[in-house]
């Protein structure tokens, strides 16, 4: 199932989007956010709609890739759209045995789970166009303002890199001692969900073991290539706003405006 | 003296229990002297716990000696101001090539050590490119390298190591994780940048095929040096190696054997034609022979 999630995942083909800035783009996710809560009406989802199709249609990236992620937060999605849908008071428009569905559930059922879709997708364009590199680069950037206030964001953002480069080697390894252990007749799926629980320590005990070598092992790999820490580093991509970037921003804040105009 | 040089080196690895008393004390390294001359294309041989993986990492100041001195490019790998001047004229390539590529694109993981280092971007790009080029993985630059064979990663950390233009290269078991073609892959990089480019190779390895092409060849055996010189005076020691629990490779093997069932053969042949040459005029009466090369070629 951990493979199926898009998070993370960059998929390179050169698009617009992959050449803006990493801060443009995480600033834009965010706005995006802002506007799915603050939208309450057909036309303000219609507006986030178009502006997502756009994002999508510049990014060049396969819209089954943004899909993907959506397999993750199903069942999620599924909770919170039949919370919406059976539990919101109203005037009742059918019913189903004991369950009423009223107009009123329809719509905030149908609004939470496009804000929900939309989320998931406008997060994964964000992951899709920019290295996790980039990325916690323009995080560390953007949050450089918290290091005199004494946060460690180079060493944060350090760890959430070396993270995610760590992610799909776990996974596999994951996987490996999994079917390891499954050959000595370890057995992960029957029995409740304590069983299963404490079934999984013959693979969690070897994971955690190799997840310690490595990060040894890396560690000494780091030092030997003179890492020594975020102080008298440069940058092989350093960040800097480019014409691109400025326009970017004034779409961000003509969409904000009209959302805020229809969000109804 | 030469790039790299050590003098009267000891090594302890120290165990010791939670109360910080000396539980046990593991000699490494006991008493090594070493000079390696710049532009050397040297293996180092030993079988586990010989201690040549932990000499690698006393070349580039990970570990520090207990006794004695090591000098990189003359700079005493003690001395503090200078550490990563010495791990930037030693560059060091580690076994597992999972463990040592930190980037999630293979350009910038190249880039990573420059940036350490504190080189300006344009100059980074430009040593990112010509690594690159230099272990043949240009057109692998914007891929993942999850999505790359255990040779390709090699070969990525080598460039990786490149970028920081070292003069010397430290490999440390670099092919014992990786299949037989990614292993050839591998070293013929190697030897492609000892050649090219000049970097002096500390190649530490216990497959006998990699070291048959080095300038020198240094055997250890419990923290020593037991046997130091050509490929060819090394290997012609066969009994001595085998004393060692080292393996010589097949053919030398075989002419070491025959040699001892009384035929003229000379000592330390290393490849196949050579073994080939020696034996045919053993073998065969001069006509025959001839007619048997003309006979293979034919073939061919």
């Amino acid at each position: 199932m951990i493979r199926e999630i898009t998070l993370g995942q960059y998929y390179p083909v050169d698009s617009v989007l992959h050449r803006l800035d990493s801060r443009t783009k995480l600033f834009g996710t965010m706005v995006f956010i802002i506007s799915l809560f603050l939208a309450n009406s057909l036309v303000a989802y219609g507006i986030a709609t178009l502006f997502l199709a756009l994002a999508i249609y510049l990014s060049k990236v396969p819209f089954s890739f943004m899909v993907r992620g959506l397999k993750a937060i199903l069942f999620l999605l599924l909770i919170s759209v039949s919370f919406n849908l059976f539990l919101t008071p109203g005037a009742e428009a059918f019913r189903i045995g004991f369950l009423k569905i009223t107009w009123e559930g329809m719509r905030l059922a149908g609004f939470m789970a496009l804000r929900l879709i939309y989320l998931v997708i406008g997060s994964s364009i964000m992951t899709l166009t920019t290295t996790p590199n980039e990325l916690t680069d323009g995080l560390e950037k953007s949050l450089g303002f918290l290091k005199r206030v004494g946060v460690p964001v180079h060493e944060i953002s350090m760890m959430m890199s070396i993270a995610l480069r760590f992610i799909p080697i776990l996974v596999e390894e994951t996987d490996k001692i999994m079917k390891a252990q499954m050959a000595r007749g370890a057995d992960f799926e029957s029995g409740n969900l304590i069983q299963k629980a404490r079934n999984m320590v013959p693979l969690l005990v070897p994971l955690f073991i190799s997840a310690f070598r490595r990060a040894t092992d890396l560690a000494m790999a780091m030092e030997a290539r003179c890492y020594h820490g975020g102080d008298g580093r440069t940058k092989m991509k350093p960040l800097c706003y480019k014409h691109r970037d400025h326009v970017t921003y004034l779409v961000y804040l003509l969409y904000l405006v009209v959302i805020v105009l229809f969000r109804g | 003296m030469g790039i790299i040089k050590a003098s009267r080196l000891i090594y302890d690895y120290i165990r010791r229990d939670e109360d910080d008393h000396v539980e046990e004390v593991n000699r490494a390294i006991d008493g090594l002297d070493l000079d390696i001359k710049a532009g050397d294309f040297v293996a180092i041989l030993g079988h586990n716990g010989s201690g040549k993986s932990t000499f690698a990492k006393q070349v580039n100041g990970i570990l520090l000696p207990t006794e004695g001195t090591v000098w990189i490019s003359g700079m005493n790998t003690t001395d503090d101001d200078h550490i990563w001047d010495i791990r930037k004229t030693a560059g060091m390539v580690f076994q597992n090539p999972d463990n040592q590529i930190i980037g999630n694109i293979v350009e910038e993981d190249v880039g990573f050590g420059p940036e350490n280092l504190g080189v300006p971007t344009d100059e980074i790009w430009r040593r990112v490119d010509e690594s690159l080029a230099a272990v043949g993985m240009t057109a692998y630059r914007l891929k993942s390298p999850n999505k790359l064979s255990g040779g390709q990663k090699q070969r990525v950390a080598i460039a990786g190591v490149m970028a920081m233009k070292p003069q010397c290269i430290i490999l440390d078991e670099p092919t014992a994780m990786l299949d037989p073609n990614g292993r050839k892959e591998v070293i013929r990089t190697v030897h492609e940048l000892n050649k090219k480019e000049g970097i002096t190779v500390l190649l530490i390895t216990h497959y006998m095929e990699e070291v048959i092409e080095a300038d020198r060849v240094i055997v250890m055996d419990d923290g020593r040096l037991v046997m130091d010189g050509t490929p060819r005076e090394v290997f012609s020691r066969v009994r001595e190696l085998k004393d060692y629990r080292l393996d010589v490779p097949q053919v030398t093997e075989l002419a070491y054997e025959l040699k001892q069932e009384g035929a003229e053969l000379p000592d330390g042949i290393l490849t196949i034609e050579e073994l080939t040459e020696h034996l045919l005029p053993i073998l065969q009466p001069d006509e025959i022979q001839e007619e048997i090369i003309a006979g293979s070629e034919s073939e061919i």
